[in-house]
C-alpha cells in the first residue's frame, strides 16, 4: 500500500485551477521532492493531504485511510512541517513539544518530548521561551515537533525556505537522517539543490498537475542530456549564441545574465564559444525548460 | 470502518493544554485588570454616585448594587473580546490554527476547547467583582456559588459570539463596529449601574433579550435571593450557548477548511 495515493485530483478557488488533475502515488520509505513554481499547487496539495483542503473532484488516500472522510485517522499518524513558522513564541520549547505530544495523543508524553529535543539538537534549551531561539533553531523546533509522535509519513512543505544557507545546511541534514530511517517524506520545495540532495525521486509540479517525475538522474539523462554549456557576454551576443544554437536543434536557457546551452556533449565542433562554461547538466536545466520558471 | 468519534474529551483536553501553556506567560497583567477594573468601578460609581445621588435601589445598598452588576462586565470583557482578538491573530497572524489542523483534530473540537476555555477563565474572572464587593459590605451567602456557573455559560456564549465574528470579519478593525453596535450597548442597558425598570418600556423589553442583563438579574438574585423565574433566565442562558456553540463552529469550518 503506497503512503500517498492520489487521482485526478482537482481543486480550484473560483477560476483559479490550483490543482489540476494530479496524479502522484508515493512509496512507503520513499522520499519525494515535489518541485514546481510559485503557485503550481503544491502547498494547496499539502492541505489536501491534511484534511484542511476538501478536493473539488479525484480520489485521495494517506497510509489507507480516505481523505476527507478519515482525514483525523491519517492525520494521527502523519507529521506536517508548515512552509511557515507557527510555534507558540511566550511558550517554552518543551512546553511547545508537549502540546503537540497530547495533540496526538502520545503515551509517554515526557519520553516523546526528549526524543523530539535530542532530534533538534535543542535538549539545553529546553527551558527557553521559543522567542529566544535563533531562526535556525526555531525551524529545527518546528520540524522536530511535527516528529513528536513517530509519524509514518512527513510532509514538508518548503521546510527550508528563505533560510540562510548555514541553517539550510543544518535542516538537510536532519531530514537526511530522517530519510536513512525509513520515513516516508513528501517535500514540496522550489530550491533544486535541496530536491538533488534529499529527494530519491522528484516530481516536477507545474500548472496543477506532474509533468514530469523521476530519479534525479534520470530526468536529468531524458530531459537534458550529459552536459551544458553557460555563455555570458552582452545580450545581442548572447541573442546570436542562442540563435545559432538554436537552429543547430540544441535547447537554450536563460540562467541568470547568462544563457546556458543544454545537451552541449552533442553540438557540432565550433558551434558553442571558446570562453564558454562547460558543466555536468542539472536538475535545474531540466525544471527551468519544463516550468518556463527561472530557478532559484 | 467505523467513523471515528468527534469531540474527543483527549483532544479538546490537549487544545485546552495549550492555552493554558500560553496563560502562564500572561496570567499576572490579566488577574491585575481583573481585580484593578472593577475597585475602580466600584469607586467611580458606587462610592461616587452612591455618596452623593443614590444611596440604594430596590433597597439594596448601591455599591453592592453595581458591585453585583460588574459580573457581567467582567464575564463580557473577558470572553467576547479576547474571543474576537484571540481567534483572529490566532488564525490569521500566529497562524495556530493551521498548525493544530494539521494535528488529529477536527474544527468542532477546536471551537469547542477554546470556548470551553475563555468560559472557564470568565468563570473566575466574573468571581473578583463580587468578591472585592465584600470588601465594600456585600453578605456572602451559599447561592453566590452558582456565580461561576452563571458566569460560565454566559462566557460560553459570548466566546462562540466573538469566535464567529473573527471568523466573518476580514480586517481586524472591523472589530470596532462589533464593539460600539453589539458589545457596548449590552454592556450599558444590562442594569448593571442603574435598574432597567426606569427605562422607557422599549428598553425594558429589548433587555430581556440581552445575555447580560439576565447573567446580572442571576448574580442579584445569587447574592440577595433567587425566585423562580431565575430558572428561565438560567435556561435562556443555557440555550443561547449551545446555539451559539453551532454557530461559531460552522463559521470557523467555512474560514478554516477551505
Ligand atoms: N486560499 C486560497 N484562496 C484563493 N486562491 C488560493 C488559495 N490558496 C492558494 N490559492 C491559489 O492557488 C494557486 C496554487 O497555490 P499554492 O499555494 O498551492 O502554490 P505553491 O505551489 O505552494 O506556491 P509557492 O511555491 O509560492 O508556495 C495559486 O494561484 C494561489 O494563488
Ligand atoms: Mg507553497
Amino acid at each position: 500500500m503506497p503512503a500517498i495515493d492520489i487521482h485526478g485530483l482537482t481543486k480550484s478557488f473560483g477560476s483559479i485551477k490550483a490543482v489540476d488533475g494530479l496524479d502522484l502515488v508515493v512509496g512507503e520509505g520513499l522520499c519525494l521532492g515535489l518541485l514546481g513554481p510559485n503557485g503550481a499547487g503544491k502547498s494547496t496539495t499539502m492541505k489536501m493531504l491534511t484534511g484542511q483542503a476538501i478536493p473539488d473532484g479525484g480520489s485521495l488516500h494517506v497510509l489507507g485511510f480516505e481523505l476527507p472522510r478519515e482525514a483525523k485517522k491519517a492525520k494521527a499518524r502523519m507529521g506536517v512541517v508548515p512552509q511557515l513558522d507557527n510555534l507558540d513564541i511566550d511558550v517554552t520549547v518543551e512546553e511547545n513539544l508537549a502540546v503537540f505530544a497530547r495533540l496526538y495523543r502520545v503515551q509517554d508524553v515526557g519520553a516523546a518530548v526528549d526524543r523530539a529535543l535530542g532530534i533538534a539538537r535543542l535538549t539545553d534549551r529546553r527551558k527557553d521561551a521559543v522567542d529566544r531561539l535563533s531562526g535556525g533553531m526555531r525551524r529545527r523546533l518546528l520540524l522536530a515537533r511535527g516528529l513528536i509522535h513517530d509519524p509514518k509519513l512527513l510532509l514538508l512543505d518548503e521546510p527550508t525556505v528563505g533560510l540562510d544557507p548555514q541553517i539550510r545546511t543544518e535542516l538537510w541534514t536532519l531530514i537526511d537522517n530522517l530519510r536513512s530511517g525509513g520515513t516516508t517524506i513528501l517535500m514540496s520545495t522550489h530550491y533544486i539543490e535541496e530536491a538533488e540532495r534529499l529527494a530519491d525521486e522528484v516530481a516536477v509540479m507545474a500548472e496543477g498537475r506532474v509533468i514530469a517525475r523521476a530519479k534525479p538522474s534520470e530526468l536529468i539523462a531524458e530531459h537534458v542530456g550529459v552536459s551544458s554549456a553557460e555563455v555570458y557576454g552582452p545580450p545581442e551576443r548572447l541573442a546570436e549564441v542562442r540563435a545559432a544554437a538554436e537552429e543547430a536543434g540544441l535547447r537554450v536557457r536563460a540562467a541568470g545574465p547568462a544563457i546556458a546551452i543544454v545537451g552541449a556533449e552533442q553540438a557540432e565542433p565550433g558551434l558553442i564559444p571558446e570562453d564558454a562554461v562547460h558543466r555536468a547538466a542539472s536538475l535545474e536545466d531540466v525544471f527551468v525548460l519544463m516550468t518556463g520558471e527561472d530557478a532559484e | 470502518m467505523k467513523p471515528v468519534r468527534r469531540l474527543e474529551p483527549a483532544v479538546i483536553l490537549a487544545v485546552m493544554g495549550r492555552e493554558l501553556a500560553n496563560f502562564r506567560t500572561f496570567w499576572k497583567s490579566t488577574a491585575f485588570t481583573s481585580t484593578f477594573e472593577p475597585v475602580v468601578y466600584l469607586f467611580a460609581f458606587g462610592l461616587g454616585l452612591g455618596s452623593t445621588l443614590v444611596t440604594t435601589v430596590d433597597g439594596v445598598d448601591y455599591v453592592q448594587f453595581v458591585g453585583t452588576g460588574l459580573v457581567a462586565t467582567a464575564v463580557v470583557f473577558s470572553s467576547a473580546l479576547p474571543a474576537m482578538f484571540g481567534t483572529f491573530v490566532k488564525e490569521r497572524f500566529q497562524r495556530t490554527y493551521d498548525a493544530i489542523l494539521a494535528a488529529p483534530v477536527d474544527v468542532e473540537e477546536l471551537v469547542t476547547a477554546e470556548m470551553l476555555w475563555i468560559g472557564l477563565r470568565s468563570a473566575v474572572f466574573g468571581c473578583f467583582p463580587l468578591i472585592v464587593t465584600m470588601f465594600f459590605g456585600l453578605e456572602p451567602e451559599l447561592t453566590m456559588l452558582l456565580v461561576p456557573v452563571f458566569a460560565f455559560v454566559t462566557a460560553l456564549a459570548f466566546a462562540a459570539f466573538g469566535m464567529t465574528m473573527a471568523a466573518t470579519v476580514s480586517k481586524i478593525d472591523q472589530f470596532n463596529y462589533v464593539t460600539t453596535l453589539v458589545i457596548t450597548p449590552l454592556f450599558l442597558v444590562a442594569g448593571t449601574f442603574f435598574p432597567i425598570d426606569q427605562l422607557p418600556e422599549g428598553f425594558q423589553v429589548a433587555a430581556q433579550f440581552n445575555p447580560l442583563y439576565q447573567l446580572v438579574e442571576l448574580v442579584r438574585g445569587a447574592s440577595f435571593g433567587l425566585e423562580a423565574v431565575d430558572a428561565l433566565r438560567f435556561a435562556g442562558l443555557l440555550v443561547l450557548a449551545a446555539v451559539m456553540w453551532r454557530v461559531a463552529i460552522n463559521r470557523l469550518e467555512k474560514r478554516l477548511i477551505i
